[in-house]
């Protein structure tokens, strides 16, 4: 049995907001494939769990009127993966959605599980570190929301405020309009493995120049990072292979791989060079469509 | 069975579900996985216990038609919803064109895996969509299996989609 001490399930996001600002404490839990299992290894005793799984509507991925695609904290990556607006607006998310976990893993966890767990692994963030997505906070008396960079504090730590759920993840109209893009996870195996590293890049190419780039790193620092050196680079550069091989140098220079069990130091860092420029060329490819503009 | 916790908190629920057809109405401890519930409470005891953690896919049954590892699932969760697990299969001793295709492509040996593959193929099947190879194999990526090297599961989910796609 799990060691929990009390579950609420409330019915409304109103309640749950209402019952995590009395009290803060609590546990959120949302597709459960991460606190459960923290449960079984026992590095979480006695908690108090908050359900999201009662509340209605969390899991919808719309289109708003500005052209934000809003993809609800509870929707699960497979439904992310399976979502007709996703895999038209935004193919890179359904990229990372799939290669996360295996299928009965995907059909319970969520995009906001994943976030919020702070994990530097989590293969939805890098890609929404690229895309420049924002997160969508709410407190039972406020609303905030605020660019994924400010979110992540350190390993497994993330600025939730106390009573803050965090309820949708917005995907502005100019983090993946006319652009291509690509995430690339690299891991020991194909499924059920945590990425050694992952590279997502978003590209926008103008008459064969680069009008726009964006590179999200996973586990190549302690948590997820933009590569700003290395898009301001390319910015207004023509595309060759050369310029590409220089942007995935730059890629480098933020990151602050560390070694573990999984890879070395020098190890990770050679993957962050080649992988980078796997997926800038991909996403230019991708993006090239748009070129004649 | 404890009805409060230390703090005096209620940790029983009432809940209703429907398994294999039939429809329960239980007292749960919200402590308990719906792995627990299944096995220990309304001896579903082809639901097998492996990892505990999501990895191995043992525990694998359907939920409103869709493969979940019951192990990490909340009992408290199963409120309202429809369980198959290989029990709910055959019926009258009559296999599932499912379970017929593993029988004859051999993939079975300790058996362990086997009802929570035979499940999320199950789940394959019933979607109607078709898929590639590598597709079988990503879907049947949640399930470990020590024994047949994979090629004969995928080989007998293959076998089920192609004849239920010829039907």
């Amino acid at each position: 049995m799990f060691d929990i001490c009390e579950l609420h399930e409330p019915a409304t996001l109103e309640e749950a907001k209402r019952i995590l600002g009395e009290a803060p404490d609590l546990k959120v839990i949302a597709g459960g494939t991460d606190v459960l299992i923290r449960m079984q290894h026992g590095s979480l005793q006695g908690a108090g769990l908050l359900s999201l799984r009662s509340v209605p509507g969390l899991d919808e991925i719309r289109l708003l009127g500005d052209g934000t695609i809003s993809v609800g904290a509870m929707a699960p990556f497979t439904r992310i993966f399976q979502n007709d607006l996703v895999r038209e607006q935004v193919p890179i998310l359904a990229e990372a959605a799939v290669s996360m976990g295996g299928p009965q893993v995907r059909n319970m966890a969520t995009i906001g599980g994943n976030i919020c767990n702070g994990a530097v692994s989590a293969d939805s963030a890098s890609t929404l570190f690229a895309l420049d997505a924002l997160l969508k906070l709410e407190t039972s008396t406020d609303e905030r929301i605020i660019p994924m960079g400010d979110f992540y504090a350190g390993p497994g730590k993330v600025n939730l405020r106390p009573g803050e759920l965090l309820t949708a993840i917005l995907i502005p109209r100019e983090g993946y309009e006319g652009m291509g893009g690509h995430y690339i996870k690299y891991a020991m195996r194909k499924a059920m493995d945590i990425a050694t590293l992952g590279v997502a890049a978003m590209a926008k190419v103008r008459e064969n120049r680069f009008a726009d780039l964006r590179i999200g790193l996973g586990v190549a620092a302690p948590v997820p990072i933009r590569c700003f050196e290395a898009e301001a680079f390319a910015k207004g550069r023509e595309v060759t292979l050369e310029c590409i091989q220089e942007i995935a140098a730059l890629a480098v220079k933020p990151s602050r791989a560390r070694t573990s069990w999984r890879a070395s130091k020098d190890y990770r860092e050679h993957l962050i060079e080649v992988l980078a420029q796997r997926a800038v060329a991909e996403a230019v490819k991708r993006g090239g469509g748009c070129c004649a503009d | 069975m404890l009805t409060k916790n230390t703090a005096g908190v209620a940790v029983v629920k009432k809940i209703a579900l429907t398994v294999n057809g039939k429809a329960y109405a239980i007292e749960i401890d919200i402590r308990e996985s719906l792995l627990d519930v299944l096995r220990d409470r309304l001896q579903f005891t082809g639901v097998k216990q492996g990892c505990s953690v999501g990895e191995c896919g043992a525990c694998t049954v359907l939920i409103d038609g869709t493969p979940v590892n019951s192990c990490i699932y909340l009992a408290s969760w199963a409120d309202g919803k429809t369980i198959t697990t290989i029990e709910g299969l055959a019926k009258d001793g009559q296999l599932t064109p499912v379970q017929e295709a593993f029988v004859e492509e051999g993939a079975i040996q300790c058996g362990f895996c086997t009802p929570g593959v035979v499940l999320s193929t199950t789940a394959m099947v019933q979607s109607g969509r078709s898929f590639t190879h590598a597709e079988v194999r990503r879907e049947l990526s949640g399930h470990l299996c020590r024994c047949t090297g994979y090629q004969k599961i995928v080989d007998a989910a293959e076998r089920a989609l192609r004849e239920a796609e010829a039907k």
